[in-house]
């Protein structure tokens, strides 16, 4: 039974997902190449396929779990992912706008950003090292991202030419 | 929002954040931005300034939480059920389209190196948004230093992300605490 531990992992995730999914990407990429589901070449190019669609970052439970066991697998992914934190959402939005100007709350906000900004910058590290296995990938990584704070170039653009790149070869 | 927000429909929740979930390519907050703040009037910027911070606050997909959270203040649960159905309908379709094509095409060379290509990029993208996060802390010592603890002790000394949380979080709100007025 492969659902269960698929549901458990998303849904701890789903909470310990501060600042947002990516800063969980470290930890699901370690999760599923230890349960033997992926490899972590694997996975990066899950990532990929994942970046390719619209939607929010969490598609790549989506595709995990329908690598893992198919559609089932898709669906208990995804609801691992979403349930528990959009569940603790509604709990708690009623409250939120009581307190939108106690200093605690600010404080809180303040101390979660530069934690998610180490996370995700150790998810980053870790597909860049992941991915990018000659010089030729790592260049075209390192100029998306460049080009990606210095213009105002849709996302997709660079997707669709790191692909084109890869397929005549340049990767 | 003091008055009782004017209730949307069902329908009206899943077709706004349906519009959000299809364009959204690279992050749909800038869509759904567009949507409730410019296009449909749903909140004015502060009232969607205010969501989104409740959003990133809580742990979670933060486009998902502010789908749910939006539509559970106009029609409770099932409000936010139709919000966050609308949101990932397509998205959710499209990707497994393309995860179904990816198990049949992937292991074709051609179709390899495309995706190798691709996920560089995408690596890229990744980067690009950690240094955006990260950005504004970078510019405080002791931002610039939390930074580096969470990037250090979780990829480099490998601690579960559990641990990572446990230690870096009351260090960080100390930190935050002796800063913010």
């Amino acid at each position: 039974m492969i659902l269960l531990p698929l549901a458990l992992l998303f849904a701890e995730l789903s909470i310990l997902a501060i600042g947002g999914v990516a800063s969980t990407l470290p930890a699901m990429a370690r999760a599923v190449v230890a349960h033997h589901w992926l490899t972590p070449a694997q996975f990066a190019a899950l990532f990929g396929v994942a970046q390719s669609s619209p939607g929010p970052n969490m598609l790549i439970s989506t595709l995990i779990g329908l690598h893992v066991a198919g559609l089932p697998g898709a669906a208990v992914a995804t609801l691992g992912m979403i349930g528990p934190s959009s569940t603790l959402t509604v709990l708690v939005s009623g409250a939120w706008h009581r307190f939108r100007e106690a200093r605690w709350r600010r404080i809180v906000q303040a101390a979660i950003t530069p934690i998610t900004g180490g996370m995700v910058l150790a998810a980053a590290t870790f597909l860049i090292r992941t991915a990018d296995h000659n010089w030729r990938l790592a260049l075209i990584s390192a100029t998306v991202a460049i080009l990606t704070l210095r213009s105002k170039i849709h996302p997709l653009a660079f997707l669709a030419i790191g692909a084109g790149l890869g397929l005549v070869g340049f990767g | 929002m003091e008055a009782e927000p004017d209730r949307l429909t069902h329908a009206a929740l899943f077709e706004g954040f349906f519009i959000a979930g299809l364009s959204g390519f690279g992050g749909v907050l800038p869509f759904a931005r567009r949507i409730m703040v410019d296009r449909r009037h749903w909140l004015t910027d502060a009232e969607f300034a205010d969501l989104f911070s409740l959003c990133q606050f809580l742990p979670g997909p933060n486009i998902v939480n502010l789908s749910a959270a939006f539509g559970a203040r106009h029609r409770g649960i099932t409000g936010a059920l139709a919000a966050m159905a609308g949101l990932l309908a397509a998205p959710i379709t499209i990707v497994i389209t393309l995860g179904l094509l990816f198990a049949r095409f992937g292991k074709n060379p051609l179709v390899h190196h495309g995706i190798e290509g691709l996920t560089a990029a995408a690596s890229g993208l990744i980067l690009a948004t950690a240094l955006k996060i990260a950005g504004p802390a970078l510019r405080i010592p002791t931002g610039l230093a939390m930074v580096v603890l969470a990037f250090v002790l979780f990829a480099i000394l490998h601690l579960a992300l559990p641990l990572v949380i446990a230690i870096a979080l009351p260090i960080s709100l100390l930190l935050a605490a002796r800063r913010v007025k």
